[in-house]
């Protein structure tokens, strides 16, 4: 069936189909455009190549089991989702947080923003044809990483950030890995300071190329570092401070012109800035008084030592749950007890402890919200990703909405690439960071 | 007898070329890494016998040779395959013009170390490089692909953009070494100028030196000039390419780079020119000198020459992985609206000085 464009083209105009396999359209997207010579008349943009129905499928999950989902939204930095997902629930349930949580999920939020913006500027540099920006980009992503592998365990899909707080504590080195992982990601961005910033050829590419206005930007709904671009002061953590973000001492970086360039540097600056934040949440996270246990009992040790008498020992939990031991759940997760996984001692080693295991995870006893509904949001990668969640008081969402930010900002794609080069789209398309499973679902 | 030599002459300069465009793509594939942080190919080997990757260029070809060659179902099979033989040939001919040294004396003989020594040999090479977008215009035009298609009419609108400036470029080095005539243009470069400075190309024309380099530039198709290829945009006109035809491209490629630096080391920085050496050894400024055997002169100068172009090859690769790519537009700007002025003020302040000096 011919689509929009191809009813509409002229006869002596050339189509060209972009996507959804082309080096540029990370992700899969597909662009039809219309083209005098190179000289882009018309376009339509086909989103959807990566729908993998996330919203329906959450309403067959459980609050807790549908987490995971949540890390392949936006996949270069899951923990934002996550975040996302999770605050929503708690605004819900009115769970408070302990502070430490609420620092480690700053820091963590912070670094993912850290490395969506990397990403997202490499990829754009590559496509103008600077592979060497690209490759300096990975590597700083690759030791802020480090730092996200060593204290959740995983580096994409982490679902390291849970309903009342987080999975784990932070990894007994994390500072030095920061430090060192904070330090390198400032030489690299001086480096691309220094090979781009007054580089003629890509200020050639990406000034004045796709100007945005104000207002238009505000009527397609952009948000994140695409709307700050064009001179918006709309920080999801300034205007709803959530976590302790309003504790914290930080500027919000704003464009002039919102074109490529200023897309470029706004996310340049908000690096920065993250950054900042990161050195000032790292400085003032509460400590923890609890050690990492060296020596404990194992498991099926403390079930047979514990038949007649229950053993108070520190049980040894296997490597992939280090750092939610009892001990610390205090400091890292909220203290009501039907929200978060019951420690994992207890379920080791008595009967209360397994039977509130089974209760968390069976199908109608888990976490069941009140009825009604809520929208919550957090400054994601692109901008405000929100949750909309409606709860009809079972143990799973009546209706689970995601509100992608770079949904809104790939809406004006075509507005922004009409009139201009072939050439044109790659910057453009670049500086807007589609991320495909987040807008596609 | 003449005929033995000049093919022999053929044989060991085509041979060279091979094998410093292999080695080329060695040099790429390292300094990119070393640019990068990277640490560059290093697993082809020989028994285990590594040394530094140096066999990867072999491997490449090895590669190459052995994959399907491969044409698209729609496109004309003629021309699709034609097109990367003439790419090659017009570039792989344009050696026989280079210069790589004076004469050698062998036998009572006199053989003049370059393949043919034609009267308008820098006319002959600007021509069979520009013959060469012939292959591009083709192969993007008979894989019946848009993107090549794209492709195809990129090279040739920026063939034009830069040809021009690339040949008025040159007028003042006619101006200044009246000859067209390699040869003759790096003898004349011999000379010193108040007896100490080499009389080299680059320091009678500044100008036309940099606007023959950022034209030579657009001459290798690579970043930032890279428009008929733009991998990110339209993938380039070698889409619908595979194997050795593919190799073909990228060999031509290359093979320009070490033209293009070739070119630059005889126009304008003195060839195969030591600086004081003359056939029978050094004269320093300073009085005095030191008398060299004809072999070792000889050996000097080729060296002399190769040292150059790897150096050029070597700045080309730095610019290639520094800077972004031009958009097709800017190229052409660049071209007609900054290169060609310039050029022509170079003509005429080359005309200026030259009058007053008489």
């Amino acid at each position: 069936m011919p689509t929009r464009i191809q009813k509409q083209a002229r006869q002596d105009t050339m189509l060209l189909n972009m996507g959804p396999s082309h080096p540029a359209m990370h992700g899969t997207i597909r662009v039809m455009l219309e083209l005098d010579g190179e000289r882009i008349l018309n376009s339509e943009v086909e989103v959807g190549y990566l729908h993998r129905g996330f919203e329906k499928t959450c309403e067959h999950r459980t609050y807790f089991s549908l987490l995971p989902y949540t890390d392949r939204l936006n996949y270069v930095s899951p923990l934002i989702n996550n975040l996302g997902y999770v605050m929503t629930i708690e605004k819900m349930l009115g769970v408070e947080v302990p502070e430490r949580a609420q620092y480690i999920r700053v820091l963590m939020s912070e670094l993912s923003r850290i490395s969506d913006h990397l990403t997202c500027l490499a990829a754009m540099a590559m496509e103008c044809g600077a592979f060497t920006v690209f490759l300096y980009k990975m590597k700083a992503r690759e030791f802020l990483w480090d730092v996200i592998e060593q204290t959740t365990g995983a580096r994409m899909t982490t679902s390291y950030i849970r309903i009342g707080g987080v999975r784990a504590d932070l990894h007994p080195d994390f500072d030095a890995v920061l430090k060192k992982a904070v330090e390198e990601t400032r030489l690299v961005l001086k480096d691309v300071h220094g090979l781009l910033d007054k580089n003629k050829i890509f200020l050639n590419r990406t000034r004045d190329v796709a100007v945005m206005s104000r207002e238009d930007a505000v009527a397609f709904g952009w948000t994140g570092p695409c709307l700050r671009s064009t001179g918006v002061s709309y920080d999801v953590r300034k205007a709803q401070p959530y976590l302790v973000y309003d504790r914290l001492n930080w500027d919000v970086p704003l464009g002039e012109r919102g074109d490529n360039f200023d897309r470029y540097l706004v996310r340049m600056k908000e690096m920065e800035q993250s950054l900042r934040i990161i050195e000032q949440a790292a400085a003032r996270i509460p400590e923890s008084s609890r050690g990492f246990i060296a020596e404990g009992m194992a498991p099926a040790q403390a079930i047979k030592e514990s038949r007649r008498q229950r053993v108070r020992k520190d049980i040894a939990l296997s490597p992939n749950l280090e750092g939610s031991e009892e001990a610390r759940y205090p400091d890292i997760l909220a203290s009501d007890k039907g929200f978060v996984v019951p420690p994992k001692e207890e379920t080791y080693t008595s009967i209360e402890g397994l039977i509130n295991h089974f209760k968390f995870f069976m199908r109608g006893h888990g976490i069941r919200p009140p009825k009604g509904d809520v929208y919550f949001a957090v400054e994601g990668g692109n901008g405000e990703l929100g949750f909309y969640i409606v709860s009809d008081g079972t143990d799973r969402p009546y209706r689970l909405h995601l509100r992608a930010p770079c949904f809104h900002i790939v809406s004006s794609l075509e507005q922004l690439i009409r009139g201009r080069y072939v050439a044109d789209v790659i910057p453009t398309f670049g500086s807007m960071n589609m991320i495909g499973g987040e807008l596609d679902r | 007898m003449d005929i033995v030599i000049a093919v022999i002459k053929i044989i060991l300069a085509l041979v060279w070329f091979l094998v410093l465009t292999l080695y080329l793509t060695w040099l790429e594939r390292k300094e990119s890494a070393v640019i990068q942080d990277r640490i560059g190919a290093n697993r082809a080997n020989i028994w285990k016998f590594r040394f530094l990757g140096l066999f990867q260029p072999f491997a490449d070809a090895i590669k190459m040779i052995f994959k399907e060659d491969f044409v698209p179902a729609f496109a004309n099979k003629f021309l699709h395959t034609l097109a990367p033989f003439l790419s090659f040939f017009f570039v792989a001919i344009t050696i026989c013009a280079v210069p790589f040294g004076d004469t050698l004396r062998l036998g009572g003989r006199t053989i003049s170390l370059q393949v043919l020594d034609l009267n308008a040999g820098l006319l002959f090479i600007l021509a069979m490089l520009s013959l060469g977008i012939y292959g591009i215009i083709l192969s993007g035009w008979a894989s019946r692909n848009r993107f090549t298609l794209l492709g195809g009419i990129r090279g040739a609108a920026q063939l034009i953009s830069y040809e021009v400036a690339l040949g008025l470029s040159l007028i003042g080095i006619i101006m200044v070494f009246p000859s067209l005539s390699l040869q003759s243009i790096v003898r004349f470069q011999g000379e010193n100028i108040l007896g100490f400075i080499p009389k080299w190309g680059v320091l009678l024309q500044p100008l036309g030196f940099v606007v023959f380099f950022f034209a030579a530039l657009a001459e290798t198709k690579r970043v930032p000039f890279d428009m008929p290829e733009g991998e990110s945009e339209i993938i380039g006109f070698f889409t619908e390419y595979g194997g050795l035809k593919w190799g073909l491209f990228m060999m031509t490629d290359f093979m320009e780079i070490i033209i293009v630096s070739a070119l630059l080391t005889t126009l304008f920085f003195g060839g195969w020119q030591v600086p004081w050496l003359a056939a029978d050894g050094f004269h320093w400024p300073w009085g005095g000198g030191r008398a060299l055997p004809h072999g070792v002169v000889v050996l000097l100068q080729l060296l002399a020459f190769n040292i150059k172009i790897v150096f050029f090859c070597w700045l080309q690769i730095l610019i290639r992985w520094t800077y972004p790519r031009f958009r097709y537009d800017q190229v052409m700007d660049l071209g007609w609206k900054v290169l060609i002025p310039l050029s022509l003020l170079n003509i005429v302040g080359t005309g200026i000085v030259m009058g007053f000096l008489k």
